[in-house]
């Protein structure tokens, strides 16, 4: 009931976001304006600071990521349907767990367009080592969705949830920015460190399962009232 | 999940407090199956907050609801057997017809979700706008949809809020049709509304609201326009 609860939220989800396009394009264009804005001010003569690409490519995430949260469940909120969620018999935490899903593939698709594209701009070997670039995004755009959707989720019937939602959501997830970005530039030195981009990954492993299991712990009594 | 039932839902002594605001006052009554109970009041009365509360979104501040044997802690397995129609009508408004039900009919467990959502169009007389966006419906016909959604598994308790609102004639002589339908099968049925026209003749018990308080009851009602005047009017 678990799994099946799980794939019939994200494909419900995929579906409305296929048909309206809103959560993507907005999400896409902003980030790309925001990394577009950074190459601007920070890239001189064609080179850029060392690490700059890695730090503008998680502040990218964080801030789209914050869009798209916002979106996703405005969305629900709109008919109610999320409380229609809370009346069916699945477990509540696949309410959570499908939601989450769908955001993680939307970033995950922003995300590759984005990595290119700061790889691109900031002159910034972040492709030289595909594996573990693709494990640490993945980390922790997992981690920073984790926390954001368990949020947005809590604060979807408040009145001022966009001023709330990253004022709760970025101090806590400053584990995972700092995180995702030492491993990114440890991977984008010219002299690969794999221990050192381990380490950051495995922080980050143990961020999201700090936070999804206190998501799926608290996701229901926090959804009931 | 294992299959329950209930044959009765008693609230007792029920209140629900919004801070200093309180939305449901010492509210005590039982509904039995194959009964259709109204709660009849003015905006703010608290027949949302009490139908909320039994639909298990809602926890009472204090007194209790129990469905049978079981209490709103029993979670799923409770959920399983209550259907829904709120204010807002809890459907996507870019999904079509037949997905909106199937989506909400697969999350309820059921096995041929999409033969189900048909089956349910056609009943609500929508069978030939199953595959259009809801998006592009009538609040009626998004209506009957809403209702479809919540009785697509065959609910013991179906709890509605205001069902008649945006139907035309043909549409309110069908739900009436409906929820006798349902009150022969056995279902509890408590709703919420504003008509004392089409409750006139439907309700075997109503409850009047005002203020979050129930200041009258009526078994077998009849002339609920003249008792609703004489209760909340005065």
């Amino acid at each position: 009931m678990m799994l099946r609860a799980i794939w019939l939220i994200v494909r419900k989800d995929l579906t409305v976001e296929v048909r309206s396009r809103e959560l993507a394009y907005t999400t896409l264009f902003f980030a790309i304006s925001c990394v577009l804005v950074f190459a601007f001010s920070l890239v001189q003569e064609g080179r850029a600071a060392e690490g700059v690409g890695a730090g503008v490519l998680w502040m990218t995430i964080m801030f789209a990521g914050n869009l798209a949260l916002g979106r996703t469940f405005e969305r629900e909120r709109q008919s109610e349907t999320l409380r229609a969620l809370m009346l069916v018999p699945a477990p509540r935490p696949a309410v959570y767990l499908g939601k989450l899903a769908g955001i993680v593939l939307l970033l995950v698709l922003t995300e590759a367009i984005l990595v290119p594209l700061v790889a691109l701009l900031f002159q910034a070997e972040l492709l030289a080592h595909l594996f573990w670039l693709v494990s640490v995004v993945i980390a922790g755009t997992l981690g920073f969705a984790a926390v954001g959707t368990l949020f947005a989720a809590m604060l979807v019937r408040a009145r001022s949830r966009d001023v709330l939602l990253p004022v709760l959501l970025y101090p806590i997830t400053v584990p995972v920015i700092i995180a995702g970005v030492r491993g990114t530039m440890a991977i984008a030195q010219p002299e690969f460190e794999a221990d050192v981009v381990r380490f950051w990954l495995l922080l980050l492993v143990a961020f999201d399962v700090v936070f999804i299991t206190l998501a799926l712990w608290t996701f229901e009594p926090v959804m009931t009232d | 999940m294992t299959s329950v039932d209930f044959d009765e839902v008693s609230v007792e002594d029920v209140s629900r407090h919004f801070g200093r605001r309180r939305a449901v006052s010492r509210v005590t009554f039982r509904a039995t199956r194959g009964m259709i109970l109204g709660l009849l009041g003015p905006n703010g009365a608290g027949k949302s907050t009490l139908l909320a509360m039994l639909a298990t979104v809602l926890r009472p501040s204090s007194g209790a609801i129990r469905y049978g044997t079981l209490n709103p802690s029993a979670g799923s397995v409770l959920r399983s057997r209550i259907g829904v129609l709120g204010h807002d009508l809890f459907l996507y408004p870019e999904l079509t017809a037949r997905e909106n039900l199937a989506f909400f009919a697969g999350l309820y467990g059921i096995a041929h979700s999409d033969t189900r959502a048909r089956a349910a169009l056609e009943r609500a007389g929508l069978g030939t706008r199953s595959d259009d966006p809801v998006a592009s419906f009538s609040r009626g016909m998004r209506q009957r949809v809403a209702l479809e959604r919540a009785l697509i598994h065959d609910p013991r308790l179906a709890l509605l809020d205001e069902p008649f609102t945006g139907l035309d004639d043909a549409s309110t002589a069908a739900l009436l049709d409906r929820l006798k339908a349902l009150r022969e099968s056995g279902a509890i049925v408590i709703l919420a509304t504003h008509d004392l026209d089409l409750a006139e003749g439907l309700l075997d018990q109503a409850l009047f609201l005002r203020d979050g308080r129930i200041v009258e009851t009526m078994s077998a009602p009849g002339a609920l326009r003249s008792t609703y005047r004489s209760v909340i009017g005065r």
